[in-house]
């Protein structure tokens, strides 16, 4: 049950995430620095958090996790599953 | 006493820089001798400004009662508003007043401090910071190496740094690049600033030739721009350095900013902790709530006017005059532009990662932002007058 929520989890934000970086990429590279391969950023970031408010109700502050604790796929996903 | 400027500023750093290393090489906690060191340089820093004095004080007490009061009910639409007005008020008063030459509840290094203490409302607003110490508080209000001119800290961080008691080899390690940034500092702002500071010769448009005339500006430009980094770098780097000797690991506030491959790449290395305080408390919260009530009709708008609101209050914070509101304004439609080029451009997406196109973008970066330093310092405004009187 736990493994469907996740895979379900997972496939939502990647089709979050590839809405808002406009690029399919962020499928295959999932522990790189999304900021630092230009996908995202300060606009991308806010837009990444409200999505992720509308689709899950998880409200994360803007300054509420440091960037590089929440600069990668793998990360955001990580952080949105440990407020669900 | 002036901040980083009276040498008896330097002499009483190093005296309290040797306390600070006393204890911190015993691996003892330095955040009350930082604080006694604190008070001590503030009464000097005010000791023939009473009125000043006064404002600072009557700031920081209602500082601290409005972060308590918001933090018994972050959810309080009005105690944020209230606690957020009045916070707010001695800046915009001192801004304001300084349009008419008043200074009305304005004091040294008003700026700063309400950077600090709104950073900490909105975090208590959002949840973030749940519980704020009165002692934390205050040291992060006072704390003397930034109190004046920055660079403008976070609170977690700050806090954090504050109660760590570090092992000799660690505390050492920050001594030592401390005093090193501090010397650093110093080569920058009284050896390099001070001689760019002499050719430093702002001239009206001549009747020469007009490649002539032309290079003359664009060289009076380039020198107050190179003055204006090594001034500031090097004060930012002091302050960092005298930070790092109490064990406060004050963040940068430049990174090379004229390798710069662009604006937004600029604003990330030019006074970075005002730029990022922007980002993540005016231009953040401003596309937040944008895109959440849906004002405009795409989220590339939504960012345009961001970046607008963004640079024009940093405009209007450095003063209500032509030249810093154009400078703001200037800033926000070139980043507004970059985003809309970024964004929508097929050339751009195709050769962004070309070196060719990476050193035009290079070239282009460096000439706007000299032309934003010569609105910045008037150039261009006393320019525009010159033609228009003859």
């Amino acid at each position: 049950m736990a493994e469907t929520d996740h895979a379900e989890l997972e496939e939502k934000m990647l089709d979050i995430l590839e809405e808002v970086c406009g690029d399919d990429e962020v499928r295959a590279r999932r522990d790189e620095d999304l900021f630092a391969l230009g996908l995202l950023d300060s606009m991308g970031a806010i837009e990444l958090l409200v999505d992720i408010e509308d689709v899950f109700g998880v409200c994360i502050a803007p300054t509420e996790v440091e960037r590089d604790e929440m600069n990668t796929v793998n990360l955001i996903i990580h952080q949105v599953e440990i407020r669900l | 006493m002036t901040f980083y400027a009276d040498p008896s500023f330097f002499a009483l750093l190093a005296l309290a820089v040797a306390g600070a290393a006393f204890l911190g090489l015993r691996e003892k906690p330095l955040a009350r001798y930082g604080m006694a060191a604190s008070v001590v340089f503030l009464a000097c820093l005010f000791c023939k400004d009473l009125p000043g004095l006064i404002a600072a004080a009557g700031f920081v007490v209602v500082a601290v009662l409005s972060m308590r009061w918001v933090l018994a009910a972050p959810r309080s639409n009005l105690r944020f508003a209230v606690a957020f007005a009045l916070t707010l008020l001695p800046l915009v008063s001192a801004k304001a007043g300084a349009v008419f030459d008043q200074n009305l509840l304005g004091f040294m290094g008003v700026s700063y401090l309400t950077f600090k203490a709104l950073q900490v409302m909105f975090e208590v607003r959002d949840g973030v910071i749940k519980e704020c110490g009165l002692f934390d508080y205050l040291y992060f209000l006072l704390f003397f190496p930034v109190f004046t001119s920055g660079p403008i800290d976070r609170s977690r961080r700050f806090a954090e740094d504050a109660r760590a008691v570090r092992s000799r080899d660690e505390y050492a390690g920050l001594l030592a690049r401390g005093i090193l940034l501090v010397l650093v500092g110093l080569v920058y702002t009284f050896v390099v600033a001070a001689w760019l500071h002499r050719f430093y010769v702002p001239a009206t448009w001549g009747s020469g030739p007009f490649l002539t005339e032309l290079a003359a500006q664009v060289q009076t430009a380039y020198v107050y721009g190179l003055y204006l980094f090594f001034d500031f770098a090097g004060y930012s780097l002091m302050a960092m350095g005298a930070s790092y000797c109490f064990g406060i690991r004050t963040p940068r506030n430049f990174r090379a900013p004229f390798a710069s491959l662009d604006i937004k790449d600029f604003w990330n290395r030019w006074n970075i902790t005002l730029s990022f305080w922007l980002r993540d408390f005016v231009f953040m919260r401003f596309s937040r709530l944008a895109l959440k009530k849906r004002w405009f009709a795409s989220r590339l708008t939504t960012a345009c006017w961001g970046f607008v609101f963004d640079m024009a209050l940093m405009g209007a914070w450095h003063g209500l005059t032509a030249d810093y509101l154009l400078y703001g304004l200037f800033h926000g439609l070139l980043l507004a532009g970059t985003e809309v080029f970024q964004k929508k451009s097929k050339f751009y997406k195709k050769h962004k990662n070309n070196p060719a196109f990476k050193a035009l973008s290079w070239f282009v970066t460096l000439q706007l932002v000299m032309f934003g330093f010569a609105l910045f310092s008037g150039q261009i405004t006393m320019l525009v007058k010159g033609a228009f009187h003859g």
